[in-house]
């Protein structure tokens, strides 16, 4: 049933009792034409692309929890697209141009909020990489703009700009169309849009194994709910990557690392956009509830514990409570951890792999959620044609061998 | 915060005091120049990153300022032995953290 001014008025006048599941679970069946593993924001998008833009229905995503259980569901919701590198702004302006239709392609409110991300410069270097974004952001037609401390603070009214703290703003990039959108939206309207056009979600199924056949080729996984046989297989499982890809016996450039976010107590309205700073691993915005959003930095090591060392937030914290006085008493109601997969350059893998049939879209490390729906999109084409979609041909697991990286780690717009 | 026994010190003290070296026993070759490209791409950037028992490397640079390593189990988090640079990788099947999952 669509969402309609119609539909609401009339089940409304029922109740709400008359509202139908909003996405199929269906039993597996034998056979697919392609399995999606990782019932995230992005797998998800990826068998909504592959149905929409390819016509392949005959598609299930496989969950071993509850689809958007993991980092989609964790994550601080925020979207911009002022990467550095052409490759990357490409990649991450076609998903900011996505979210802006998205609510109505999906007829699912995803409450998609431009609200602008301002990202602060404390120190000289922050200025003079601030300010190398700007230009290359510009010249590749993605909007950015450098702003004094002054016009900071007039764009976010609680922004401490006083010179005299440990950390104080001397300026910041300003991309208006920035901004968050609510994540398990996300999950949740790709899903039901994904289950409209008859793909499979399948929850509660966790892939043991990736079976391949005498020419070394994927013919299909072993899974907690049985064999489920399909010629082309794409993993989209974040953290867990390593571990879906060994199963196929292919090693992968990356390392899991815990990162940290945290919620506060509700308040009224007063933080009108994202702020971030990366030279303090800082990161706020205020949602729709009133709760503040804190993202914080990663561990220094690899794990899978899903939790992170309290002085990471701590550290995160401090900063926050100098950078806004106004928050200093307020109190934090909850704080998680999930696990990120970080490549050696920062950027994302989209990519066949040395297994035919096998794909993978992996590494968006801490910044993944940004680029949900273009993720989806360039990884169905890849799946669906067996070869990479033009913006997602930079991203491939080759790189790390031919040496044309993506060096995101270094030109940083955040540290990762 | 992981509590560290640095095997130089003989005592055990907090991460902050200590810097992340990343995963162990990554040898660097003895002939560069015959190293493939794919090897190099092996060496510099494929890593193992196991959800279970890890051989890793950590430095006690405000303490000792010296290199060892260190197994650790990455889902509890929870390090099972820690050795000096160049020792042999300890065998802690047994004592393996049980996955809290």
């Amino acid at each position: 049933m669509r969402f309609s001014f119609v539909n609401v008025a009339l089940q409304a006048l029922k109740h709400n009792a008359g509202w139908p599941g909003q996405w199929r679970n269906t039993e597996p069946k034998a056979a697919y034409d392609a399995i999606i593993i990782g019932a995230g924001g992005h797998g998800l998008a990826t068998a909504y692309y592959l149905a929409k833009e390819h016509g392949l229905t005959n598609v299930a995503v496989l969950e071993k929890g509850w689809l958007g259980g993991g980092n989609t569901g964790r994550n601080t919701t925020i979207i911009r697209s002022n990467y550095l590198w052409e490759e990357s702004a490409a990649l991450y302006e076609h998903a900011l141009k996505l979210w802006e239709g998205l609510s109505q392609e999906l007829n699912y409110n995803v409450m998609y909020s431009p609200r602008g991300v301002l990202m602060l410069a404390h120190n000289t270097h922050d200025v003079q990489v601030g300010k190398r974004h700007v230009h290359a952001n510009r010249l590749a037609g993605v909007d950015n703009e450098w702003l004094t401390p002054e016009e900071a603070k007039a764009f976010c009214p609680i922004l401490n700009i006083a010179r005299d703290v440990r950390y104080p703003v001397i300026g910041a990039a300003l991309q208006r169309r920035g901004g968050t959108a609510r994540h398990d939206a996300v999950a949740w309207g790709y899903a039901r849009a994904a289950s409209a056009r008859d793909i499979d979600i399948i929850q509660n199924c966790e892939v043991i194994a990736i079976c391949r056949d005498a020419s070394g080729a994927v013919s299909g996984v072993e899974t907690t709910r049985g064999a489920i046989a399909a010629k082309k297989v794409g993993v989209v499982a974040a953290g867990h990557t390593s571990v879906v890809m060994a199963m196929a016996g292919v090693r992968m450039p990356l390392e899991s690392y815990p990162l940290q976010a945290l919620v506060s107590e509700p308040v009224k309205p007063m933080m009108p956009c994202v702020v971030m700073s990366n030279t303090i691993h800082a990161y706020m915005s205020q949602s729709d509830k009133g709760e503040l959003v804190i993202g914080a930095g990663t561990d220094a090591y690899m794990s899978y514990s899903q939790t992170g060392g309290l002085h990471i937030a701590n550290q995160t914290l401090e900063a926050i409570c100098e950078l806004f006085p106004a928050v200093r008493r307020m109190r934090m109601l909850r704080n998680w951890g999930g696990i990120v997969d970080v490549t050696p350059d920062r950027s994302p893998i989209i990519a066949k792999t040395p297994v035919p049939g096998l794909f993978v879209n992996c590494g968006w490390g801490t910044g993944g959620f940004k680029a949900t729906p273009g993720s989806g999109h360039v990884f169905a084409h890849t799946i669906a044609r067996g070869e990479p979609h033009p913006l997602a041909a930079p991203f491939t697991l080759d790189r790390f061998r031919s040496g044309r990286l993506i060096d995101e780690a270094a030109a940083a717009a955040v540290a990762h | 915060m992981l509590l560290i026994d640095c095997p130089y010190c003989g005592m055990a003290r907090p991460e902050i005091e200590f810097r992340y070296g990343g995963e162990a026993h990554i040898a660097r070759p003895a002939d560069p120049a015959a190293v493939t490209d794919e090897d190099w791409a092996n060496l510099l950037y494929f890593r193992s990153n196991p959800k279970g028992v890890l051989a890793e490397r950590w430095r006690h640079a405000f303490g000792c300022g010296r290199f060892f390593n260190c197994l650790r189990d990455t889902l509890s988090d929870k390090i099972l032995a820690v050795y000096k640079a160049g020792e042999p990788r300890p065998d802690v099947g047994a004592e393996r953290a049980e996955p809290r999952e």
